[in-house]
């Protein structure tokens, strides 16, 4: 491991930026087969008291590293800018390229948040594509960015800092209106299920049925119901169903209907949620006509499929796949800052419906 | 015979759409040959990463089929072994798991009778089990020689066609030794299979860098306007490897390099290098182009071999600071080998965009460093106007695209020495895959067995294009089997190979290792 660091309070962006350029050119100089990641910025807006978790997060992001990461620490009462710079990296044991990553971290103050991108402008690979991602949700330094962000990394799902599924599903609409794209971790809690459910009316044996479909029940972690309205939103937008708002009832049950454009049966719609430990969806049942059930569950290894036919024995198979978990699916975001998801917007629009 | 279009559902179905993996139908893999090499190292650790990614379909199962008599038991804990040895993850228990309990075991001869009905049946048991009609692959991990056989045997049982399911089979390189000998296996495996249904394996073609050749070559305007004869004067592919034959004396004595890696592999690179662009990405229009300028290279005349093929033996020599012995001192290699482990040719394509342009191919064993690249080397500026000494540096733009150790493109330039006078010299822009795509690609048999159950031939070798390949290897084989008195030249290990390959440059040099 190759690594040098820099440090320096009471600091500018110019100062913080020429100590980038000098760190990457002494890794170089001590080997050259060490070169810089060229993928994408990474900028984080994070509070200060919760620093700790969100450097942890950011290390655990597996395969997916951003290559300049610029992880900015609010804390309310700070007037001067700290600036610490880190460049590490390896050369590969077999020979060849090795890659540096740059890690940067600036504590501002509150009163830096509303000008913050002409603070991070200077640090930032001018061409690279440049990703905001801001878990406490400072939405006054995230909307001085948006010139300067091609990607912002939204988790709607997170009930500590939206008013309700409807304010996170809101935010996310009003950020995609402005010319950014949006990675949303909560949509991308439903990545599974949405490939599963997709491949089970891919069969043939099931030809049809997608049609007549009736009920669609969904059990949800108790934080994530906004990674069930999306994956209903989804099917929605696809099949062409216009959801109705959501109505409370006990347990914390919600329920919902949609009408299909086209006329015909309405779509009974619940979400249920259940205790469980890690975020995102517990299970997602989907019927229709003629006694026709499949029922997708959760469970160690990937998930279990439950499949009722009318006069038919029922069946249970496993769906393989490995968790992801949190830290995995933050990484995923890091990965989908690449690439587009043109689904994700109609998914939202139909799932804003169920609570407008 | 014919492919059914069971795939059409997918179509049919929005959900699909915007999905960045694919669904694909449920699907039994049977693998002839499931305790060998292959399929210890590649198939099954393949198939356990697809599972712990997710892209496995909804049911799959798993029938492996080996001489050796073993219980389902028996095979699970070696497939268990094997997913925990060579996997290029550590496995996660509950996935291994559940998917060691879809696969099961079919003991016999390849040739037995039987074997084909007890087959059939674990085949029909398992889509009456699991109530919807599998998919069939049926993978020939095996040597080529078995390839008729098991076809052959497939077809007598009517395993080479169902009414509701789409069968494939994979067959696995070498496909034939020469011309004859693809044809007569390709006409074997084409008595019962239809072409939509074979799938030949080159897993060079699975890998990120041969198919981002592609996208280098038709994602960007920049290239495509100089990728002819009147800008290029002359490509070279090299496909070098430090290491000797390894324990691989028996199959690389009947092989040699010409064999083992220019009939496939480099021809492969040649031909996604210099095909013009296919109307759409789609498996026979991609494989359309790579035919026509396959078929673009004349086959050499007898008499015509020794002036565009070099062939050469490893002597002992220097690796890596160690002394090495030469070919025909390694275990199992005959003293008196004419086996070439090494290769050079210069070829030429017949055509309006490469007419002209020398193609030089060359590949070894034991040389200096291991190294896969393409060089493209475009003609000199038309008239340089740094006169005298200072124009020394101007030298003519080279592209080159590295396969291995690291995936990386480079271009050329000529560029100012900092000082008072206009002096020129040659440097890299260099594009390093790991510095801006800091994902794992998927191992290369990964992504081809997934394509193989979505029916996707592309980056598959059509019966045309074998032959194709084979045509311009074949003259050279049959002048090099000809020739029993010519003394093979040998290079030292650990060097660059032998002298008598700059004879074929014209005046060129190679690139340095």
């Amino acid at each position: 491991m190759s690594e040098a660091r820099w440090a320096e309070s009471d600091t500018s962006p110019e100062r913080i930026e020429a100590a980038l350029r000098e760190l990457l050119r002494e890794r170089h100089a001590e080997n050259d087969a060490l070169v810089p990641a060229r993928v994408l910025n990474l900028i984080v807006i994070a509070d200060r008291e919760w620093r700790g978790e969100v450097v942890n997060r950011l290390e655990r992001v597996g395969r997916y590293h951003p290559s300049r990461t610029i992880l900015c620490t609010i804390e309310d009462d700070r007037r001067t800018i700290d600036g610490y710079a880190r460049v590490s990296g390896d050369v590969s044991a077999t020979g060849g390229v090795g890659v540096l990553r740059e890690s940067v971290e600036i504590a501002l103050g509150a009163v830096h948040t509303g000008r913050i991108d002409t603070i991070i402008d200077p640090i930032l690979i001018s061409e690279l594509p440049t990703v905001v991602w801001s878990p406490h949700n400072r939405d006054e330094a995230v909307e001085a960015l948006l010139p300067l962000a091609d990607v912002i990394l939204i988790d709607t799902d997170d009930p500590v800092f939206f008013d309700g599924p409807g304010a996170a599903l809101a935010r996310a609409a009003d950020l995609l209106e402005s010319n950014v794209d949006i990675v949303d971790l909560a949509w991308l809690r439903t990545i599974a299920w949405r490939e599963r459910l997709a491949g089970s009316f891919s069969d043939p044996a099931r030809a049809g049925l997608l049609d007549g479909l009736r009920r669609i029940y969904v059990r949800h972690h108790h934080g994530s119901i906004v990674s069930a309205l999306l994956l209903t939103g989804w099917l929605a937008s696809r099949l062409g169903w216009l959801p109705t708002a959501l109505e409370p009832a006990a347990g914390g049950v919600r329920r919902a209907t949609a009408a299909r454009a086209g006329g015909g049966a309405s779509i009974g719609i619940e979400f249920h949620p259940v205790a469980q430990a890690i975020r995102g969806l517990a299970g997602v049942t989907v019927s229709g006509s003629a006694g026709f059930s499949l029922s997708l569950e959760r469970a160690p290894g990937g998930l279990i499929a439950r499949e009722q036919r009318a006069g038919a024995t029922p069946r249970e198979w496993q769906l393989f796949g490995a968790s992801r978990g949190e830290d995995g699916i933050l990484g995923e975001g890091v990965r989908q800052a690449l690439i587009r998801d043109h689904v994700y917007g109609p998914a939202l629009q139909a799932a804003r419906s169920f609570s407008q | 015979m014919v492919a059914l279009d069971v795939e059409a559902g997918l179509d049919s179905n929005p959900l699909v759409t915007g999905l960045e993996r694919q669904p694909v139908r449920s699907t039994a893999v049977v693998i002839f040959g499931a305790m060998g090499d292959l399929a210890s190292r590649k198939l099954l650790p393949g198939i356990y990463n697809l599972a712990h990614e997710g892209g496995l379909p909804e049911r799959i199962a798993l029938i492996g089929v080996s001489r050796s008599s073993m219980t389902d038991e028996e095979f699970r804990a070696s497939a268990r072994e094997s997913i925990d040895r060579f996997s290029r993850r550590r496995p996660d228990p509950d996935v291994l798991e559940g998917l060691l309990a879809n696969f099961s075991y079919v003991a016999g001869s390849f040739d037995d009778d039987g074997l084909y009905v007890r087959l059939r049946d674990a085949l029909g048991t398992l889509d009456t089990g699991l109530g919807t009609p599998l998919n069939r692959i049926f993978y020939l991990s095996t040597a080529p020689e078995f390839f008729p056989v098991i076809t052959g045997h497939l077809g007598a049982a009517g395993l080479n066609e169902t009414d509701e399911a789409d069968v494939r089979v994979v067959v696995e390189k070498p496909i034939g030794y020469d011309l004859a000998s693809a044809r007569a296996q390709n006409d074997a495996v084409l008595e019962y299979f239809d072409e939509s249904q074979v799938f030949r394996i080159d897993h060079y073609l699975g890998k990120e860098t041969v198919q981002n050749l592609m996208a280098l070559r038709f994602a960007n305007a920049l290239f495509e306007p100089v990728w002819n004869r009147n800008f290029i004067d002359n490509v070279q592919i090299t496909a070098a490897e430090d290491i000797g034959i390894g324990t691989r004396a028996g199959y690389y004595e009947g092989a040699g390099a010409l064999r083992d890696l220019v009939q496939n592999h480099m021809l492969q690179l040649l031909a996604l290098l210099a095909m013009e662009p296919p109307t759409a990405f789609e498996a026979n229009r991609l494989r359309d182009e790579k035919v026509k300028v396959l078929e673009a290279i004349a086959p050499p005349a007898p008499e015509e071999v020794a002036a565009m093929a070099v062939r050469a033996q490893y002597g002992e020599g220097i690796v890596a600071g160690a002394e090495s012995v030469g070919y025909r001192e390694e275990p199992g290699v005959a003293e008196d080998s004419r086996t070439e482990t090494y290769v050079a040719l210069r070829l030429f394509i017949n055509n309006w965009r490469w007419a002209g342009v020398p193609f030089y191919l060359r590949t070894g064993k034991r040389m200096a460093r291991k190294l896969t690249e393409i060089a493209v080397t475009l003609r000199p500026v038309p008239h340089i106007a740094f006169q005298g000494p200072d124009s020394d540096g101007v030298q003519p733009n080279q592209i080159i695209l590295t396969l291995q150790p690291d995936e990386a493109v480079s271009v050329s330039l000529g560029a100012k020495v900092p000082g008072t006078k206009m002096q020129i010299r040659p440097v890299n822009m260099e594009f390093h895959y790991g510095t801006s795509f800091l994902s794992e690609s998927p191992e290369a048999y990964e992504r081809l067995i997934l394509d193989v159950m979505r029916g996707d031939a592309t980056l598959f070798t059509r019966n045309d294009e074998v032959e194709a390949l084979w045509r311009i290897i074949d003259p050279i084989l049959a002048a090099w089997a000809q020739d029993t008195e010519t003394p093979i030249p040998e290079y030292p290990a650990g060097s660059a190979g032998p002298s008598e390959a700059d004879a074929l440059l014209d005046g060129r040099s190679w690139r340095r290792l």
